[in-house]
């Protein structure tokens, strides 16, 4: 009994360090080199994308021949705080989306415009954007009301194992922050600082680009660019990131 | 169609060394890679970055493949008058991408 | 060069050659390739060592994309100026990295850039300045793999 006392001490303490690290954004596990790269707007590789979507918020396309600005003013001031509340339930067709979803459906319905394809460069100039115009303001999307079952199947998907490596998300992106996979360590897997630019890559990325790898990563399938799998787990993301500052665009290895 | 990038100050003192920063979309493509099926994607990079002020020539960067993709180059030059500064990135294969932008001296 | 020699650098070769397809990248530049494009630049002159700085990681980690500045003490004046900071790498594929072409207009010899690093190496940094003097500084960097080798 006397023994049992405090193994059943420790092992407490050990459930309980189990349990939520503190959420880190990968940025602090970067080099000081490349954090400075992300804070230097005139370095920040991401920044050319940021640039491209300023430059197409502005110019008209589609057959209306409107631009973004033409409905929404100055980004400046109408798209801020905007990111922080997606992914989101769209009333009018009740399926939730993502800031790339928002904006083609902006293209087609208000704009007559063809819809963008995941990855290309106005996409990603567009959302990352329209996501730095909320950088520093913290994440809340809202998981209430026709947004509860989908947050529920993202926080599914994050926490079951997948893959022929059979991982869940929290395997790694919980209980294994700060530690070591060969040469990069572990992060919270937050995803505010999307779209990125990933050194891997060589150009900004979505954060389905990501999502895609991950799931290369355990050996899982990898679903299609705007899977509503994603989605959901995005909204998951985002509400487990309430607090956290959006990053866009962050600089990643 | 590239995306450029330059930031450095709109005005400055007559004298004064002022920071450049510039960035440009860009692959960079060394020629050393190979493709899926094994074929070598050709080399396809910015040969050269000119930076002229008033007319002339304070900065010129050649760049190899072993500059990193979306270059990124930052260099220094004094204020001397108000003037135009143009940018001119050159692809070896003869592509070209101009950015201007004007100084103000006080 | 000796006979010897010979044979042994043409066999180092013709592997190197063997081994080409096999590699995900061209095999690296030698320390002779480098010489020989530092000596096109350099002519006769032989570099000095100092008056340069190369300010890089000395852990990159992603060899993609390794921030550097460089910097050389200089009035830099119309008579006493930096005209050159040459990059050049022993190990990449190809020696040369980047030329920077400074003067008088400058104000200050410092530039930077983002490099690409094949492997672990010792960077090499010639500044050629206006009186005719080479000056030179290498600085070592580690360069480890991301961990996501499928970066997908």
């Amino acid at each position: 009994m006397k023994r049992l006392i405090p193994a059943l001490m420790l092992a407490t303490l050990a459930v309980c360090a189990a349990k939520a690290e503190p959420l880190t954004s990968a940025r602090e596990l970067l080099s000081p080199e490349l954090q400075a790269q992300q804070a230097d707007d005139g370095a920040n590789p991401g920044m050319l994308w940021v640039e491209r979507g300023a430059n197409l918020w502005t110019t008209p396309d589609g057959q209306g021949a409107k631009s973004c600005a033409g409905c929404h003013g100055d980004a400046k001031t109408s798209m801020r705080g905007v990111a922080t509340r997606y992914p989101s339930i769209d009333t009018a067709s009740g399926t939730l989306m993502n800031l790339e979803a928002r904006i083609n459906s902006c293209r087609v319905k208000h704009m007559s415009a063809v819809p963008f394809k995941y990855e290309t460069d106005d996409l990603l100039g567009l959302t990352a954007y329209v996501a730095h115009l909320s950088r520093g303001l913290s994440m809340a999307p809202r998981i209430d009301g026709p947004a509860a079952p989908r947050y529920e199947a993202g926080r599914k998907f994050y926490f079951e194992r997948q893959g022929q490596h059979n991982l869940a998300c929290n395997q790694c992106h919980e209980a294994q922050v700060g530690k070591r996979l060969r040469g990069d360590r572990i992060s919270s897997g937050l995803g505010t600082g999307y779209p990125a630019y990933r050194l891997d890559w060589q150009r900004a990325g979505s954060l389905h680009r990501r999502l895609r790898a991950c799931s290369l990563g355990v050996r899982a399938e990898q679903l299609e660019y705007g899977a509503p799998e994603y989605v959901d787990l995005e909204l998951y993301l985002a509400h487990r990131a309430s607090g956290m500052s959006i990053e866009t665009p962050a600089v990643r290895k | 169609m590239r995306t450029a990038r330059i930031v450095m100050p709109k005005t400055a003192k007559k004298g004064e060394i002022i920071d450049i920063k510039t960035l440009i979309t860009h692959p960079m493509e060394t020629g050393y890679r190979r493709d899926d099926v094994g074929a070598a994607i050709a080399r396809d990079i910015i040969g050269q970055l000119r930076v002229t002020y008033a007319g002339t020539e304070v900065f010129r960067m050649t760049m190899f493949p072993g500059v990193a993709a979306n270059p990124f180059a930052a260099f220094t030059t004094i204020a001397t008058a108000t003037g135009e500064f143009v940018f001119t990135w050159t692809g070896e294969n003869g592509e070209g991408h101009v950015e201007r932008t004007t100084l103000t001296v006080a | 060069m000796q006979r010897r020699q010979v044979i042994a650098l043409g066999l180092k070769a013709a592997a190197t050659v063997a081994l080409l397809p096999l590699l995900p990248y061209a095999a690296s530049a030698t320390d002779a390739q480098m010489a020989d494009a530092m000596k096109q630049v350099l002519g006769a002159m032989v570099p000095k060592s100092g008056r340069v700085t190369i300010d890089i990681p000395p852990l990159a980690e992603n060899g993609n994309s390794v921030p550097v500045t460089v910097i050389v003490e200089s009035p830099m004046t119309a008579v006493d100026h930096v005209k050159t900071i040459y990059l050049f790498s022993p190990v990449n594929p190809a020696p040369d990295v980047a030329h920077f072409h400074l003067g008088p207009r400058s104000g200050r010899a410092r530039v930077q850039t983002s490099i690409r690093l094949a492997n672990t190496q010792n960077l090499h940094a010639v500044a050629v300045m206006s009186d005719g003097s080479a000056w030179m500084q290498t600085a070592e960097v580690i360069v480890t793999l991301s961990a996501c080798v499928d970066a997908g």
